[in-house]
């Protein structure tokens, strides 16, 4: 049922049946390590290149979701996947070992939320079963196509980010199946914010105002408190990314909203150099996915607005002095 | 929010680069690369104390590109550029690294279309202003020097 100005809540129940990640090395060693399903110790993963690597990792983490639902390759109806390398290969790549209807998504970092939107609208509607949403990132797939080679000796400015190397999936289903898995009830399609940042080092600071927009407009639409939900926990806006978005929100009149929380800003830890904190498609992914879900389904919290972010420029829009636009989809997920 | 005030936000509060600590590191480290370097041509006096001096600085140059590659190749430049910057960027050791780090990086891609076409797309402008520049001062010494 659609509500408000860009927000839906699903009419029929759409059941989380399962989340799998896997993470490179240094994702391993950061604050949540010990959360995720599979931690590599070399981001190659006995590949040829970095690019099959995050190929391989991406169908890796659909099965490994697959296998944790308890289902097999014919139940699923249809794959939502995207990734931030050029035309999403990783995705495609990854779906041509499946025979799975697939359609491809991108829209940056937040494509795991557009996945997880779309999915749940399907099921709801009654024209899928099985889905799965996923998305990967990987930092030396990115390094290359939005930076610098990895062996450049360059410096990271104060408000750069480091891309989670990492492939999520999660399986959404008509179908209950265990429990202590939260439902996705709710969710508002975010839309395309350009605020005039022109650095590409501050990602952060082009997301954040997406991000309060669809905040804002999910409590607007679905007429709840930001307290409804134990956390609102946004993608890959970084420490900073994040204080600005609690900014927008008190110069919105949202003020005291202290539940809210970043992927990025709390993946790594402080020793592990990376600025602001993490980003790529496979930040928030990762991070729902192999902690919060898991906390979720141990009773820590049982209501989530999850709110993955995604800046959608390419490496070539800001030399042609281009500002950043970016978005932000809310998925609310509840257990009953 | 108004879109002026964000920016001027932004430009407010974002986090800026340590100034201090970022330039006596990048002294230091171009400091200690310049001094191999000196060090290296002394080195070349004592091998072969008869050679010309234009002769040495050659030598020089070019022992300080092989370490340069060398430290690229494994793995170890990349690691000194995050605390030096500039201090291990300007010596020639870092024209090396920005020529030798896309050439590692596109080796996957073949041989002519990866590391031949690639290798320069760092260091590509340095030799068009290098050359541009030495065409004006050639000129500029061919008749007025």
């Amino acid at each position: 049922m659609k509500c408000g100005e860009r927000s839906f809540i699903f009419d029929n129940s759409v059941y989380v049946r399962s989340g799998y990640t896997i993470v490179g090395d240094k994702e391993g060693k950061g604050n949540y390590g010990n959360y995720f399903d599979l931690v590599l110790s070399d981001d190659l993963w006995g590949q040829k290149s970095y690019e099959r690597a995050e190929c391989k990792m991406h169908k890796e983490a659909i099965l490994g979701a697959m296998q944790k639902a308890g289902i097999n390759e014919s139940d699923i109806g249809l794959m939502l996947a995207g990734d931030l390398m050029n035309e999403i290969v990783g995705s495609g790549f990854a779906a041509r070992d499946f025979a799975c209807g697939f359609m491809g998504l991108y829209n940056a970092c937040a494509t795991y939320g557009e996945a997880l939107l779309l999915g749940g609208m399907l099921i709801s509607a009654g024209y899928e079963k099985y889905v799965t949403c996923s998305s990967s990132s990987h930092f030396s797939t990115a390094e290359r196509q939005y930076r610098y080679p990895l062996e450049l000796g360059t410096q990271r400015t104060p408000t750069s980010q480091w891309t989670v190397t990492g492939a999520g999936c999660t399986v959404l289903s008509a179908e209950f199946g265990e429990e202590g898995f939260p439902l996705v009830t709710a969710g508002t399609i975010g839309r395309v914010i350009d605020m005039g940042v022109e650095d590409e080092g501050n990602m952060g600071g082009a997301m954040a105002p997406a991000a309060a927009d669809t905040i804002i407009t999910h409590l607007r639409d679905t007429k709840r408190d930001a307290s409804y939900y134990d956390l609102i926990l946004t993608g890959d806006l970084g420490k900073y990314g994040k204080e600005l978005l609690q900014y927008i929100l008190a110069d919105e009149g949202y003020d005291g909203i202290n539940n809210l929380q970043d992927c990025g800003a709390i993946y790594f830890t402080e020793d592990q150099k990376t600025e602001q904190g993490g980003s790529g498609a496979g930040c928030a992914n990762t991070l729902f996915n192999g902690y919060f879900l898991k906390k979720m389904l141990q009773g820590k919290y049982s209501k989530i607005l999850l709110v993955p972010t995604g800046a959608l420029l390419s490496r070539d829009t800001p030399l042609q002095k281009e500002t950043i636009p970016s978005i932000a989809h809310a998925i609310a997920f509840e257990k009953k | 929010m108004e879109k002026e005030r964000y920016l001027k936000l932004i430009k407010d509060t974002s986090p800026k680069t340590k100034m201090a600590r970022t330039l006596v590191f990048s002294f230091l480290v171009g400091g200690s690369i310049c001094c191999v370097g000196q060090l290296v041509s002394d080195i070349i006096m004592l091998i072969s104390p008869a050679m010309p001096e234009i002769e040495m600085k050659m030598w020089t140059t070019i022992v300080m590109i092989f370490l340069g590659s060398f430290f690229t190749g494994i793995g170890l430049y990349d690691k000194l550029g995050y605390y030096a910057g500039g201090g291990s960027i300007i010596p020639i050791t870092g024209f090396a690294n920005s020529i030798v780090s896309p050439a590692m990086e596109y080796n996957r891609e073949g041989i002519v279309f990866g590391v031949c076409a690639k290798m320069f797309t760092i260091a590509g402008p340095i030799i068009v202003f290098g050359i541009v520049s030495s065409v004006i001062v050639g000129l500029i010494g061919m008749f007025f020097v």
